[in-house]
């Protein structure tokens, strides 16, 4: 049976389930229900193919490639699905599973508005190429694919088009996705040069010779390309915008797994392709993710779009992936292969919990907004009487993520900070002062993450409703809670089981060619209930265990010491007035004092606007407005001077252009004589 | 069988005795405000007299509030557990101090979601300020205990304290850096001046007081409970992983004397706590950040002395 799900075959019956599924719903898109149910089914099988095709190649350790010449000699088919592509395609197979049987509820708000047949068109290609982006292992043909993935996704982000902000959201999107992929198509061109292929395997012992200089060059082009994609700060100023604009199926693969083909790429470049890794390497990775964890999640603070604020959270996650991603290079560099390889499993880790609670998270907020549809947190409030299943949900996903135990967000930190620490205790001077920067700033993301989702779940979900639309917002239908509570039981189930998939996850890691040699015996002890990393042992089963007897004995101490009092409902404490809604706390309110502590990094912006009675006489005010905001400092400092920088040099280009033919002989004349001369010398 | 029954009083003592430290640490305020002051056995009566009371649940509050109570008196009984008490015999029963620290974030976070769920505006304010002050004051924790892990070589509670009884006096001065560090978390954490003023709950002053306005009853008992559990669990951090000493590693008689020794020392620092309390004005919460900070870099100090 594992011989046939191993098989060439097996892989490409999921491409042409999407295939199937993506023409069908674009044949049937008269009907939307038609369309939406066919898409969707075709969506469900193909995700659950890749995902038991994945599985079952992790479980027998078989790589799976073949290859199909083309017409071109430098492209070919040629797909390679190691340990490593499999725990991708696995990973977008279980999120692209669980938001489809998501999308059979959440669609029906579409009915009638939107065209479904090319939502379900779009959507099908999105996840094959998502797949075929993780299988090849072609340079050429990773292209196309990645290609096919940006501009699907381009797709679905506009595919609520009549909004503008959204067609807004899908420009910049694109225009950022293609600057990042001119700078892959740069590091491929350039290992192309270094070693004269094209294939990913054959490109490592080329590149054995090759001078440090270009590969730091790929190094860097590669970590622009991919980092524009995974979000990294300061490349992230698509991912606020796009995410929230997507359906929130669509952003929960987005956010899950799509950003995570960025880091797929970056650790197939740095363990794979290239033979060996320098310092500064690691040391410019490990940064940037302090950088864009830290600032990641003080942005999502300062957020009412509740899918604003999940994008921003992601960028907060790829940089705690980062982190590991950073320390396992910087090992790598001192030829510590062994912790190396901790570092990597703390990485990939995280990859797989971010994708589930964060796709968690995403559902949950698509199951808000098509309940209350309104984005603005301000306007939600007492949804947990309302919708109290997807309450629940969300505060999975939100305890999780705030990585608190025994949810599995918390044992993929701990790893991230064990591998930091062990950075501390071995590297060089320098390198200890990078890796305490990098805890000091995870130990704040996680306490800032903490208060961010307390502001996100409490101001949703708890108090009273704030609008007419949150009092009468009901429970959303079965298809979508069913997806989010097999996703909770995931983040629940992925903490829980943390030393198996830790050894699974330490296999693929020694898979890679730079990690062959790790002994990690000393290193790392891995049983059922128990992993140690270096200096500590942590045990995931024990922790819900001693939890949950603690709150026993809670439960049983008061129903022994207080047994037969009373319980009186009433009023909540109002100081003798009349509570209204608005006497609660604001999802601004709540955060605004850590934006005053922060003010240096995130420059709020107050502005005041008053209407007066009589504009002449500026004595009575009729309605004032206060806006609060934070400067675009990337936009501001960084976006715009470079946009100013190259009209600048394009006005200047353009005055060689002058439409005099006298001028133009003049040009060829000129560069005759150029050429004679360099040629001749 | 020796190691159960020394878990079994370990896990026991951090309930049993939290009421007296916050009775003693009143007490002690009460002197130095030329008070007599109630009995340092009086959190006891008041638990005893607040379980027997009949309790008053707001209409707006959702089962958040009903639970709340007892995940966040659970979490803080399992971090009870596993910290060493009397002993450093190797419980590391679930892990580190990441754990530890993580599992105290658990019962943070839902303390400030039982603030928010009844929509009154005190509750809303106090979760507000009491999540700044725990995120801010993480760092400080992480790292005055990270720097204790990179001298004993292990982040494991238990190995911490029978590491750092193994540091000789010349080399003590980065552990009292890490110290001074952790003593300012420890007031963050708990509420305590200069951070909170734990006596009240005035408008201006209320962080802990202002979140549980809305219980009574025996919510409330479990609530106040797990806040004397949660402050006297880092009085015992601080007594038992800066200073180990007299921490007996079997099960037998002399864990009597190392009780006492316990005891003695979780009595000074409690007093010390006190003294503070009775001699400071409370800050601006905007200057909050200032000492957290603070806090946060004397561990950097402290670790950069040791690495």
């Amino acid at each position: 049976m594992s011989g046939v799900i191993a098989s060439p075959i097996a892989f490409f019956s999921t491409l042409c389930f999407f295939a199937v599924g993506s023409i069908g719903s674009l044949l049937f898109s008269r009907r939307d229900s038609v369309a939406a149910i066919w898409a969707n089914v075709f969506a469900v099988l193909g995700s659950l193919a890749s995902l038991i095709f994945a599985v079952n190649s992790l479980v027998t350790g078989k790589i799976v490639s073949f290859s199909y010449a083309s017409n071109f000699s430098i492209l070919s088919f040629t797909f390679r699905i190691d340990a490593l592509s499999a725990f991708f395609v696995g990973l977008i197979g279980l999120i692209a599973l669980m938001a489809s049987i998501y999308a059979f509820g959440y669609l029906k708000h579409y009915y009638q508005r939107y065209n479904l047949g090319v939502l379900g068109f779009f959507y099908n290609v999105f996840l094959a190429s998502l797949i075929l982006v993780a299988a090849a292992h072609n340079a050429i043909f990773f292209l196309l694919a990645w290609e096919t993935m940006s501009l699907a996704s381009f797709f679905l982000v506009i595919y609520e088009h009549r909004e503008e902000t959204n067609v807004a959201a899908g420009t910049l999107y694109l225009i950022m996705t293609h600057i990042g992929t001119a700078f892959i198509f740069f590091a491929f061109l350039l290992l192309y040069k270094a070693t004269g292929t094209f294939d990913f395997s054959a490109m490592r012992a080329g590149l054995a010779s090759s001078s440090s200089v270009v590969k730091g060059m790929i190094f860097l082009s590669a970590l622009f390309g991919f980092g524009a994609k995974a979000g990294i700060i300061p490349l992230h100023i698509w991912l606020p915008s796009a995410h929230p604009a997507a359906p929130s199926h669509v952003s929960a693969i987005m956010s899950g797994v799509m950003i995570k083909t960025g880091i797929y790429m970056l650790i197939r470049i740095c363990f794979f392709i290239m033979p060996s890794v320098p310092l500064w390497w690691g040391v410019v990775v490990l940064l940037l993710g302090a950088v864009s964890s830290l600032l990641g999640v003080l942005y999502a603070l300062s957020e009412h779009d509740l899918k604003r604020l999940l994008a921003f959270h992601s960028i907060e996650n790829i940089g705690i992936i980062l982190l590991g991603l950073g320390s396992a290079m910087i090992f790598l560099s001192f030829g510590l292969p062994g912790l190396a390889t901790i570092g990597l499993v703390a990485a990939l880790y995280h990859t797989m919990n971010h994708a589930t609670f964060k796709a968690l998270l995403f559902l949950g907020a698509g199951a808000v907004i098509s309940a209350t549809h309104t984005r603005n947190i301000e306007e939600y409030g007492g949804l947990i009487k309302r919708m109290p299943q997807t309450a629940l949900f969300f505060l999975i996903g939100a305890m999780a993520i705030s990585a608190l135990p025994p949810f599995n967000g918390f044992f993929s930190e701990w790893l991230t900070f064990q591998a930091m620490f062990q950075g501390v205790v071995t590297a060089g001077v320098f390198t200890k002062a990078v890796f305490i920067t990098a805890i000091g700033s995870l130990a704040f993301t996680g306490g800032l993450a903490a208060a961010c989702f307390v502001k996100a779940f409490g101001v949703t979900f708890l108090g009273r409703p704030r609008s007419i639309k949150a009092g009468n917002a009901p429970e959303v239908s079965g298809s979508m809670r069913i997806s989010m509570a097999v996703l909770s039981l995931l983040t629940l189930a992925f903490g829980f089981f943390s030393g198996m998939i830790s050894s699974i996850l330490k296999n693929i890691a020694l898979s890679l060619p730079n990690l062959e040699s790790a002994d990690t015996t000393t290193v790392m002890h891995i049983t059922f209930s128990a992993v140690t990393a270096v200096f500590a042992t942590i045990s995931m089963p024990s922790i819900l265990l001693f939890l949950a007897v603690g709150i026993m004995v809670a439960a049983v101490l008061t129903v022994f010491v207080s047994r037969r009092q009373k319980i009186i409902r009433n009023i909540t404490w109002d100081c003798g007035t009349n509570l209204t809604p608005r006497m609660e706390i604001t999802a601004t309110g709540f955060s605004r004092s850590i934006i005053t502590i922060f003010q240096g990094i995130l420059k709020p912006t107050k502005q005041m606007d008053v209407e007066y009675h009589d504009s002449e006489l500026r004595y009575f005010p009729k309605i004032g407005v206060v806006h609060l905001g934070l400067t675009d400092v990337y936009e501001r400092y960084f976006y715009r001077p470079a946009a100013h920088f190259f009209l600048k040099i394009s006005e200047q280009v353009k005055k060689i252009q002058n439409g005099n033919i006298n001028a133009y002989v003049s040009y060829v004349f000129i560069t005759l004589i150029v050429l004679l001369i360099a040629f001749a010398i | 069988m020796d190691r159960i029954y020394l878990f079994a009083l370990q896990a026991a003592f951090v309930p049993i005795a939290a009421p007296f430290f916050i009775g003693l640490t009143r007490r002690v305020k009460a002197i130095f405000q030329d008070r007599k002051g109630a009995s340092p056995f009086q959190p006891y009566r008041d638990l005893w007299k607040l379980f027997h009371k009949d309790e008053v649940i707001s209409k707006d509050a959702s089962w958040v509030s009903r639970y709340a109570p007892y995940l966040i008196f659970g979490s803080l009984l399992s971090v009870g557990a596993a910290i060493p008490v009397f002993s450093d015999a190797g419980f590391s029963l679930f892990g580190d101090f990441l754990a530890m620290i993580y599992l105290l974030a658990f019962g943070t976070f839902f303390l400030a979601l039982a603030g928010l769920d009844a929509g009154g505006g005190f509750g809303g304010f106090g979760a507000s300020r009491e999540m700044l002050v725990s995120a801010l004051s993480e760092g400080g924790l992480i790292f005055s205990l990270f720097a204790l892990a990179v001298a004993a070589r292990t982040t494991n509670l238990a190995g911490i304290a029978r590491g750092i009884a193994g540091v000789s006096f010349t080399d003590f001065t980065p552990i009292i850096i890490a110290f001074v560090g952790f003593f300012i978390a420890l007031l963050a954490e708990t509420m305590r001046y200069p951070f909170d003023n734990p006596a009240t709950h005035l408008e201006l002053t209320m962080i802990h007081e202002a979140m549980i306005l809305e219980f009574s009853g025996k919510r409330l008992a479990l609530l106040e409970w797990a806040s004397g559990m949660k402050y006297l669990i880092f009085i015992l951090l601080g007594v038992n992983l800066f200073f180990p000493w007299g921490l007996y590693g079997g099960f037998g008689p002399a864990l009597v004397v190392s009780a006492i020794v316990v005891f003695l020392k979780a009595t000074v620092l409690a007093v010390v706590v006190a003294i503070i309390e009775s001699t400071m004005a409370k800050m601006r919460i905007f200057r909050l950040p200032d000492l957290l900070f603070t806090s946060f870099v004397i561990s950097i100090i402290a670790i950069g002395l040791l690495v």
